[in-house]
């Protein structure tokens, strides 16, 4: 790790202006809980650390008009222990619980969640986000891809998101504010994150002089019967292999539209567009939660050691279907 | 003569309570200074350049660059330009700075140029390591197989295996030096205080730097865990006192998690299929095995099979195969996990087939386990009690229809754990305080707890009178805590200097008490006539007898009071989740014989520590090595996983105590506990899914695998 500048600015406008035009010229340090490790791998490197936690705007989260703004500094816990996050919107308590240890949820902020790096084990030994060897081949392709992704991983990138809110707040319809040098411009949570294809570019929507300022999950998504199931191996200090984020409309007893998104299984949240539509009409029992589960799992692309992924999707699929219909009615 | 037997049960004040170890105020607020914790004036950083190759000629080092940076005091080589570097991580070049973060930078500033070369990482089969790789270790029969597979009604075949793992030290490998003159003093995190000084000697001598080992003086007052991977100087302790001595300045140096991973200790794999041939009424009759395994660059690790029971008609063939993953070190019973993996595994899926129940299959066949056998039936007769068996247990993948599977596994293990060789000063000052000083160590055991329990049941006096010193090489002489050694060496030197000193003491006060010194024995606080508490005299005063001068008894390790020898019995009930592959510990039961135990409480705390260091390796440890690049992957805490509190359910521990246990003295314990949870768990998985899944850790990969379920299906 080498020397950097720690600014710690009090606005939102002194923060941005604190950023540079390159990656490498500033980074956004909140929670610290990633950040602090990739400088110290070697991993990234900064010349400027610009600390937005004395920002007060971005600490609150907010009931406007049943919306939940969620400020990009407010902590893991402080959004789990939020007075109606866990009953309107369980896909994000489920979410936020499965960040697992208490220092971590303690320290960690929503904002750093969504931007956190990916876990890559061939990216975070300093082979690069792609990590390709010299002749342009993939790394995890031919070495061990077991954490790897099975969907979306037919170009260059080959990891995970590592968000565990994203695929609830996409499942949510959520939307993200970001402000730059010119001012706010909002996105989806869904169209923040994108799939690199060249080594440099990042994993999401973000430019190196923006901050993500606030998550909206809108009015209409409270209440909705939502849940999230990830498949982990450890209780505690791991990440899951695979998760389902669900949001389901109901009409009656029957599916008027749904949401289902997976965590952990591509390079970013992804979506399970027939699943959502074959769900429509349907009431959620085993059954139709198994052939859900199954469907998502349609399409895969497997590398040679991740095969069981695509179980763990079908497995997550359903279970989360079937929590979600448990939950209170909308 | 002076008596020294371990007093009989009825007279046992300390020996065999559950006594709180005497370090856990200072280790549990702080206050206990750990090799990590020493900071000397003055003193300077070390940090180490290594290679980023598992397999390179190192062409040409430049240390120009880092030898100017600001704050850096001293850079010394510990690998030359022409030398072969043998795996990703090996230490190339030292530099010492005045701050962490300046020792980093130099560090990274060495040039270092290598010509990389063809590096094999793959703990992979003979056929596919090549011959260039593979040494065959062991190739052996006993009786004559061939005869013992025709004779069997029976047979099965299968295969095992159990990976590579690092030892994963709490507190990583490291030191701090120092030199005064011609005298070095070093604090080290080692599990070998009296032999430390010999090792920095003949490393310094290699380096060109003559200190006699009288002038070394060497301090571990506490350790994070060594698990056998710290008996040694290491090549960084060699560079630490030689950046010291260049920079005339104190010099720490600590591993860094990754580096600690990579290279500061590993345990060999142990792979291969083993067939094996039963009577219908489970009585084994032939074992056929073949095995490989990876210990790192030189042929290591063994397949010395079968474990526990000698199965009479026994073909073995064990190839060691010879990789770029690093070095491996002993590994807490070194072997053993490994062999009875696979062995426990073969004889359950051989009860399996017979439809028998694993726990009549083993008794079945105790015959084979030798004088122990008395012991391993007691011991699972007693698991199986604690486990509720009988209850619980259901014929192979009989689990019902649910998606829970739960399932019960049983394995057997042993180990030796004789008293090593150990020097003891028991000295009782005329104030009535005691030390007691041994150049041994705690590596977490509670070695101080048990000398202070020794010492205090042998003078008769509450533990608080008794100082404990130890962790420092000027103390006499002990021997390294490998092997299970130290509890009784420990133990038996006490117990004869302690009741030495007592002796000399006795006969200071004999004219007081107005009878001969082998009248009078030592309890409660006091001295009396044996047998008549009304001519007794306080410690104290009895003490203060001694005028202006201490006397001091010497002891040594005492065969008749120790023996060798230990079985254990451990079972383990796990729910599978049979969709994810997601194996859970609902309950260990572990059954323990450790001879004469000093003290209840930390010998039971040994072996819960085994309990949850085996589900470890059972379900989540691997050191995973990357082909293509030569590198280790998880070279950190969390892709290198380990159990958390949620993880290990239901632990109960037994230690086996009594006549027939007690009347052998004392015998090591650290170990064997460690032995089998590998194979108890991977018994209990194959019980519940109805398949055994092969290899460890027992991941939902693999366990999806072998229920078929692994890939696109």
């Amino acid at each position: 790790m080498d020397a950097f500048e720690f600014a710690n600015p009090t606005t939102l406008t002194e923060a941005i202006g604190l950023l540079g035009s390159n990656w490498e010229d500033a980074s956004v340090f909140a929670g610290g809980t990633d950040l602090l490790a990739l400088l110290k791998d070697d991993v990234e490197e900064t010349k400027r650390l610009v600390n937005i936690k004395k920002i007060g705007s971005l600490h609150a989260v907010q009931n406007v008009n049943g919306g939940l703004h969620i400020g990009a500094a407010v902590t893991i816990e402080q959004l789990l222990t939020a007075s109606d996050v866990r009953k309107e919107f369980p896909a994000i308590a489920d979410a936020a619980e499965g960040i697992r240890s208490p220092q971590i949820r303690n320290m960690g902020t929503v904002g750093g969640d969504l931007c956190q790096r990916p876990r890559c084990w061939y990216y975070r030994n300093g082979f690069g986000l792609l990590a390709q060897d010299k002749d342009g081949k993939s790394l995890p392709a031919q070495g061990d891809n077991r954490y790897h992704a099975v969907f979306g991983n037919d170009g260059a990138a080959k990891f995970v998101s590592p968000s565990s809110l994203a695929p609830a707040f996409v499942a949510l319809g959520a939307r993200l504010s970001i402000e730059g040098p010119k001012g706010a411009r909002e996105t989806s949570v869904e169209e923040f994150f994108t799939i690199p294809q060249n080594e440099g570019v990042r994993e999401h929507a973000l430019s190196p002089n923006e901050i993500v300022s606030e998550i909206i999950v809108p009015g209409e998504s409270r209440g909705m019967r939502s849940a999230t199931y990830e498949v982990r191996h450890k209780e505690g200090l791991d990440w899951p292999f695979a998760t389902a984020s669900v949001a389901l409309r109901m009409k009656g007893a029957t599916v008027e539209s749904a949401r289902v998104v997976l965590g952990h299984v591509a390079p970013k949240p992804w979506p399970a567009a027939e699943v959502e539509k074959w769900l429509a009409g349907k009431s959620i029992n085993e059954e139709t939660a198994t052939k859900a589960g199954d469907a998502a799992a349609e399409g895969a692309t497997p590398m040679s050691r991740n095969g069981y992924k695509v179980q763990l999707v079908r497995v997550a699929v359903k279970r989360a279907l079937l929590a979600a219909a448990a939950k209170g009615v909308a | 003569m002076a008596d020294y037997h371990w007093p009989p049960a009825n007279h046992r004040e300390f020996i065999g309570q559950r006594i709180k170890r005497i370090d856990g105020p200072v280790k549990s607020s702080g206050r206990a200074k750990y090799t990590y914790d020493i900071n000397r004036p003055n003193m300077l950083w070390g940090k180490m350049a290594t290679s980023p190759y598992a397999h390179a000629k190192i062409r040409k080092i430049d240390t120009s660059a880092a030898e100017g940076m600001t704050g850096v005091k001293a850079v010394v080589s510990i690998m030359n330009e022409g030398d072969e570097v043998l795996w990703a991580g090996q230490e190339i070049v030292a530099v010492a700075a005045d701050t962490e973060e300046r020792a980093e930078s130099a560090a990274e500033a060495v040039k270092i140029d290598y010509d990389p070369l063809p590096h094999f990482v793959s703990d992979s089969d003979p056929q596919t390591a090549g011959s260039e790789h593979t040494k065959q270790l062991e190739q052996r029969v006993d009786g004559n197989p061939d005869q013992g597979f025709s004779q069997a009604d029976v047979t099965n075949e299968g295969r095992y295996g159990i990976p590579v793992i690092t030892h994963c030290c709490l507190e990583t490998h490291g030191q701090a030096t120092e030199w005064d003159g011609d005298n070095l003093t070093v604090w080290s995190t080692t599990q070998n205080v009296s032999g430390m000084a010999g090792e920095y000697a003949s490393g310094l001598k290699e380096k060109g730097i003559d200190i006699p080992a009288a002038n070394i003086h060497v301090i571990s007052n506490y350790m994070g865990g060594g698990f056998g991977s710290k008996f040694e100087a290491d090549t960084w302790g060699i560079a630490c006192a030689m950046l010291s001595k260049k920079s005339g300045r104190a010099v720490k140096m600590m591993l860094e998690r990754d580096h600690e991973l990579m290279v500061a200790g590993a345990r060999p794999s142990l792979h291969g299929r083993i067939k094996l041939g039963a009577k219908k009424d489970g009585t084994l009759v032939a074992w056929e095995s073949e095995t490989y395994g990876t210990g790192g660059p030189t042929a290591e690790g063994t397949g010395h099979l079968p474990y526990i029971l000698a199965v009479p008609n026994a073909s073995v063939k064990h190839t060691a195969v010879m990789t770029n993953m690093g070095p491996i070190r002993a590994w807490r019973a070194p072997n053993h996990p490994q062999m009875c993996l696979v062995s426990m595994s073969a004889f359950e899926d051989m009860a399996a087939k017979l439809n028998m129940d694993p726990v009549a299959f083993f008794k079945k066949n105790l015959s084979l386990a030798g004088d122990r056998g008395k012991t391993y039936a007691e011991e699972l007769d007693k698991a199986a009690e604690l486990m509720e068996w009988k209850k619980k247990w259901h014929p192979r993948g009989q689990s019902g229809t649910g998606t829970i599977k739960h399932g019960l596994g049983v394995s057997m293990h042993t180990w030796g754990g004789r008293g090593n060789i150990s020097n003891c000063d028991v000295t009782i000052h005329p104030d009535g305080s005691v030390e007691t000083s041994l150049g041994s160590q705690d590596l977490g055991t509670g070695t101080r707890t048990v000398i202070n329990i020794v010492t205090s049941e042998t003078l008769g006096i509450p533990l608080d009178l008794v100082k404990v010193n130890i962790g420092d090489n000027k103390y006499p002489p002990a021997g390294a805590s490998g092997g299970s050694t130290t509890v009784s060496g420990v133990s038996t030197s006490t117990r004869r200097a302690a009741t030495d000193a007592l002796n000399q003491l006795l006969d200071k006060v004999a004219p007081s008490l107005g009878a001969p010194a082998d009248q009078l024995e030592a309890g409660q606080g006091k001295i009396q006539v044996k047998g008549n508490p009304a001519k007794s005299i306080p410690w104290k005063q009895a003490c203060a007898k001694l005028g202006a001068t201490s006397i001091t008894g010497k002891g040594a390790t005492s065969a008749d009071l120790m023996s060798s020898g230990v079985g254990g019995v451990q079972m383990s009930e796990v729910a599978v989740d049979t969709e994810t592959g997601v194996v859970r510990i609902v309950k260990h039961v572990s059954v323990q014989d450790c001879g004469l135990i000093i003290d209840l409480k930390t010998a039971e705390s040994q072996v819960y520590g085994a309990a949850i260091m085996g589900i470890t390796y059972a379900l989540f440890e691997e050191k995973i090595m990357d082909q293509p690049t030569g590198r280790c992957l998880n070279p950190n805490m969390e892709f290198y996983k380990l159990a958390g509190i949620g993880d290990i359910g239901d632990i109960v521990v037994h230690m086996m105590t009594g006549p027939g246990y007690d009347d052998r003295g004392t015998i090591g314990l650290g170990e064997p506990p460690v032995i089998s949870p590998g194979a108890a768990i991977s018994n209990a998985v194959a019980n519940a899914i109805g398949v055994r899944v092969p290899e460890l850790p027992l991941t939902p990969d693999r366990v999806l695998t072998a229920l078929g379920k692994g890939g696109m299906a």
